[in-house]
């Protein structure tokens, strides 16, 4: 089989942070009632983590769980084992009132490390990333410029983004001019 | 610049976050009304000057939809409330009347 690609074939950039495309991720969007203990073995049993609270996501390495809406999920694993997974909560949502897409290929994932990575999504997003009010293990969905993106917090000064494929050079310009050295604000 | 409160998802998001989907609260009239009926669904749209009834959705976040009231004059929110009821809830209608005592809008006060 060929090798899959990313859409920026983990592309970088230095500025006053490190911005990077993270290469292929596994992404499952996982439609269903939250409460129900069916949604939540099957997609704790795939990604290996809690199940997260509302606006939280748990990620340890490429595996993890982001709350997206009160029914909705996005669980991440490694990009291999997307299908398998797929197939695994399906079995598992036998009879539930659920859905689970591989939508891995249809987004982009990027990672803004550094001290200043609060700084550079509050230059774009309207969202407030002030120490107190967006913590490590927060997910937002929001906009990034003109575009939708959502973005967690893996641990401090280090975030990840996704973004539709379609976007990711449109976002990635983004980030590098929001970047760029010498435009430090220093608010946070 | 309106802050809204998303019942779905908790955030408080300014408006470019979200969109706007017009009037709360119409009741449809669809095939079998009478022509006046359906003449007033599909046109007749309140136009205040103050507390107002609104859809929106949180477009660029968890995508729900929901109801909000605000004053169309100060871009006070009053509440947001859950998509899925037809007449807004008690604690949004006494939130208006601390606010603006006496308000009225179509059959709500």
């Amino acid at each position: 089989m060929s090798d899959p690609v990313s859409a920026l074939n983990r592309v970088t950039f230095d500025g006053f942070v490190k911005v990077e495309e993270m290469g292929p991720r596994g992404m499952i969007t996982l439609r269903g009632d939250h409460a129900l203990p069916e949604v939540k073995n099957a997609a704790t049993g795939v990604a290996g983590v809690n199940f997260p609270g509302q606006r939280e996501c748990r990620v340890v390495e490429e595996r993890g769980l982001a709350w997206m809406s009160p029914d909705e999920l996005l669980v991440m694993v490694p990009h291999g084992e997307a299908d398998t997974a797929v197939a695994s909560m399906e079995s598992d949502l036998d009879g539930t009132h659920s859905l689970a897409v591989n939508v891995s290929d249809a987004r982009a994932v990027f990672r803004i490390i550094g001290p200043g990575a609060r700084e550079v999504l509050a230059k774009l997003c309207p969202v407030d990333l002030s120490p107190e009010a967006f913590v490590p293990g927060t997910i937002r969905r929001t906009r990034a410029a003109q575009v939708p993106v959502a973005f967690w917090m893996v641990e401090e000064d280090v975030f990840e983004l996704v973004c539709f494929r379609s976007v990711a050079a449109y976002v990635f310009d983004l980030l590098k001019t929001a970047a760029i050295p010498g435009s430090e604000v220093g608010y946070f | 610049m309106l802050i809204l409160t998303c019942p779905y998802c908790g955030v408080s998001g300014e408006e470019t976050e979200f969109h706007a989907g017009g009037e709360a609260h119409l009741k449809r009239f669809g095939p079998g009304s009478s022509d006046a009926d359906f003449e007033s669904y599909l046109f007749h749209r309140e136009n205040p000057k103050g507390v107002h009834f609104e859809r929106w959705r949180h477009v660029s976040g968890c995508g729900k939809w929901f109801h909000a009231a605000r004053c169309t004059t100060t871009l006070e929110v009053f509440g947001t409330y859950t998509a899925q009821t037809s007449e807004p809830p008690q604690s949004i209608k006494d939130a208006i009347t601390a606010k603006r005592p006496g308000w009225t809008w179509r059959d709500f006060a």
